[in-house]
């Protein structure tokens, strides 16, 4: 600890050390070795995969034959659709990787590395190479990996690879040090300075430049300021914030501390769902490490800057997302946003000015104080610089997180990265950008990923999560599902968003259910919702007062420009090509088969079945509201589903 | 009086409104649900009118107003998960337990939730039972998987 502390972190980013100290950053880098290291991805995702059994079966095994070796639980290298990952890696070779690791293949790995028995061939992902060790034959490279290939990974470096609540192999990989050369070399303004030429614009969705936003801040006079990093990752269909406080807290820590400075705040909170308990708790143990080492508290590093962080979580409300709204449920009030102006840089946590930044964007700050704000604006568009972290989902082959430098197209991100979609099936959308954002069509899929080139196909950044659909997903399904999930989550502070969100999900119920009766008024009803569709979209979007209730609409207003023949076939032949939509069916009948049983007659909710005993039955259409509750009843295969 | 919520409350002396939420978690986290009586006596800490405080409570998903069950079900009901048929997850488990969403069954051995997105989208759809994630459910292996818990019960 002590010559971390006297030594390393006085370098300069990015220099290398030899000699004694050298080569002891070699062994906490897990590059020189002197026995066996046992890795296993144990984020979230792996644990859910099964992670929990491997570590089980490895600890078993290890305390049975008596060996004394380290396990290191990382967080997820990316790859979610191969966890559980567990990777060995022997003194003087690289580190191999194995995925979709069973308890068999756990025990036959661990035999094969302590009782010298042949590698298994099996399940190998590729090899990894660190410090020049010796490499595997006829093993490819996980750097060559087509998933993990076209990704820069800035942000998710660390993550999966390194031991995530270890600050010693985070200063020994150069962690920390960019903190210290702001503190002693940058003055506050400097460093916005920096930030703003690199180009970093928001990842949280809006997209606003980070050092822009710093220096609103930055330029106030306050007795405090606060730093509030949202890690509130309310957005269904990403999962990127959580990886990376899973598996590379002391980033987050270092990006944050650099941002306090920068604005001149001295206290910091992190808000975080209380559903990822797991990052809570490494963060948590990252945060006590960074106490230990002063790089948290009071002077630190004799610089005369305070500056310490403390955990606040959430408590599952989608608009607490929004900075307002998240002040507020800080201070204990009901997660409601307010108007802005004032916005929170001059006027926001307990009345004081308050920065809020997203954890993706924090996650970034390291790598620009390192390299510089020159590197940075190298990678990417012209509008859009550095790298995006994508959350890949849905009916694709290989899910996971890719991070992919801004401009990649969105073709290149599903088929040579996440190989395609599943079962040979046919594409027909991706979603981008969750419930404030839109679908990406095959003619559009070409278009390069930055803020704006999304925004003119209508679609949105957003936090960066793509569901992926096929020709077996109902486009008019996955809007209803949007809706439905917005108008759950409104605030209800203003009407628009709480009143007219629910309206169009009442539309988009009423096309995708079969009337009770189907008389003419309810038809007429029908087709006069779905011409308000449109309408009732654009003044919510024009009258809410946040981000939910402005963007509420996108989803819908995309799906219904993209695939308006899907919801004609609703509306009109009152059908779901898809079959997605199952209040939609019909059914028959097969009178040479029905033996007249009677079963489903008494089982039909409404009566709709009508028939004598022992003679065939029939569906009466006006009745039946699809439920399908006499298909499954039907012991003789007599009912078919059109 | 409320043994368990009187020591939270102990640790909290002093405290401003912004720690009504972490209160409320605390309370929750070891009782499994927020009673009147609960309520009645966060408020009287911080001295703030009952009103206010389940004002808040309500606003917030994660607060329960019922007490939970042994076994507590999450299912998500995220974007990826819903892709990939979350909704049909969610009828069965109603269905098999013969509760609906926010209930506990009977005997006190299960209660349902519905989470927006527990952030495991790489393994949908997923449940999660008292805090063990099982990914990539089925409507036949949820039945396995439920009836694992009661097997454990019984056990």
């Amino acid at each position: 600890m002590n010559f971390l502390i006297s030594e390393v972190l006085n370098l300069a980013p990015g220099e290398s050390c030899s000699g004694d100290t050298g080569s002891k950053l070699e062994i906490l880098r897990n590059e020189k070795i002197d026995k066996p290291i046992i890795f296993i991805g144990a984020g979230t995702c792996g644990l859910g995969a099964g992670a929990d059994k491997i570590l089980e079966v490895t600890r078993a095994y290890l305390s049975e034959k008596n060996i004394d070796t380290e396990i290191i639980e990382t967080g997820c290298v990316g790859l979610c659709s191969s966890e559980p990952l567990m990777d060995v890696q022997l003194p003087g070779k690289n580190r191999i990787s194995f995925e979709k690791v069973t308890s068999d293949l756990a025990e036959e790995i661990l035999s094969a590395v302590f009782s010298g028995n042949p590698i298994p061939e099996n399940n190998v992902l590729g090899q990894y190479s660190a410090g020049g060790n010796e490499e595997w034959d006829g093993i490819g490279y996980i750097a060559e990996h087509p998933f993990f290939k076209p990704q820069k990974r800035l942000v998710l470096k660390n993550c999966g690879i390194r031991n995530p609540i270890s600050i010693e192999e985070y200063i020994a990989a150069g962690g920390y040090r960019s903190y210290l050369k702001g503190l002693r070399s940058y003055s506050p303004g400097d460093i916005c300075d920096k930030v703003e030429k690199s180009g970093l614009r928001g990842r949280g969705g809006g997209g606003f430049s980070t050092g822009r936003k710093w220096k609103f801040a930055f330029n106030v006079e306050s007795d405090q300021k606060y730093l509030v990093c949202n890690a509130d990752e309310g957005d269904p269909g990403a999962f990127m914030d959580r990886a990376i406080i899973e598996g590379d807290p002391h980033r987050l820590i270092e990006g944050m501390a650099i941002a306090a400075y920068a604005i001149g705040a001295t206290k910091s909170y992190v808000y975080i769902r209380a559903e990822y308990p797991l990052a809570l708790k490494r963060l948590e143990i990252a945060l006590e490490q960074a106490r230990e080492y002063g790089l948290l508290g009071k002077n630190i590093f004799d610089s005369g800057v305070d500056f310490e962080i403390k955990v606040k979580m959430g408590a599952g409300a989608f608009v607490c997302g929004e900075e307002t709204a998240l002040i507020h449920s800080i201070e204990g009030k009901r997660g409601m946003p307010r108007p802005r102006p004032p916005f929170p840089a001059t006027e926001g946590l307990f009345g004081k000015p308050t920065i809020i930044n997203n954890v993706e964007t924090l996650a970034n700050i390291p790598s620009i104080i390192e390299k510089g704000e020159e590197w940075f604006a190298s990678i990417g568009t012209e509008t859009s610089k550095g790298t995006k972290v994508f959350a890949l989902s849905g009916k694709i082959s290989l899910t996971g997180l890719v991070e992919i430098p801004m401009g990649t197209t969105v073709r290149e991100v599903i088929y040579d990265i996440a190989g395609g979609i599943r079962g040979g099936k046919k594409f027909k959308a991706v979603q981008i950008g969750g419930p404030s954002g839109g679908c990406i069509t095959e003619q559009n899929l070409d278009i390069p990923i930055d803020y704006d080139s999304l925004i003119e196909v209508g679609a949105m950044m957003g936090s960066g999560g793509m569901v992926v659909m096929d020709e077996d997903t109902c486009m008019v399904d996955v809007a209803k599902f949007f809706m439905d999930f917005i108008q759950r989550e409104s605030c209800g502070k203003c009407i628009p968003c709480r009143e007219g969100t629910r309206r169009m999900l009442e539309i988009l119920e009423d096309i995708t259910h079969k009337p009770v009766n189907g008389s003419s008024h309810h038809a007429l009803r029908r087709f006069k919702g779905v011409t308000q569709l449109e309408k009732l979209g654009k003044v919510i979007k024009e009258t809410s007062l946040c981000g939910l209730g402005q963007t509420a609409p996108n989803p819908v207003l995309s799906t219904l420009k993209w695939f308006r023949d899907e919801y004609e076939e609703h509306i009109f032949e009152r059908e779901c090509r898809a079959g997605v939509c199952t209040e939609l069916r019909t059914f028959t009948i097969d009178v040479d088969k029905c033996t007249g049983c009677t079963v489903c007659a008494k089982k039909c909710p409404t009566g709709a079945i009508i028939g004598a005993r022992k003679t065939p039955h029939f569906i009466v259409d006006d009745n039946c509201i699809s439920c399908g509750t006499c298909v499954q009843v039907c012991k003789f295969d007599a009912i078919t589903v059109n | 009086m409320n043994d368990t919520t009187e020591q939270i409350l102990v640790k909290y002396k002093n405290a401003d409104r912004d720690s009504l939420i972490p209160i409320l978690q605390e309370i929750q986290e070891v009782e499994g649900w927020l009673s009147e009586k609960m309520l009645t006596s966060v408020g009287r800490h911080l001295d703030m009118p009952v009103s206010k405080v389940y004002g808040v409570a309500t606003f917030y998903n994660q607060f329960r107003f019922q007490p939970k069950g042994r076994f507590h079900i999450q299912v998500c009901r995220g974007t990826a998960c819903h892709v990939l048929g979350s909704a049909t997850v969610l009828e069965e488990i109603k269905k098999h337990l013969k509760i609906d969403v926010d209930e506990t069954t009977k005997d006190g051995l299960f209660s349902l939730e519905i989470v927006a997105c527990i952030g495991t989208c790489g393994l949908a759809p997923v449940i999660n039972i008292n805090g063990n994630f099982h990914a990539r459910v089925t409507t036949d292996s949820l039945r396995d998987i439920i009836e694992s818990y009661r097997v454990q019960n019984n056990n």
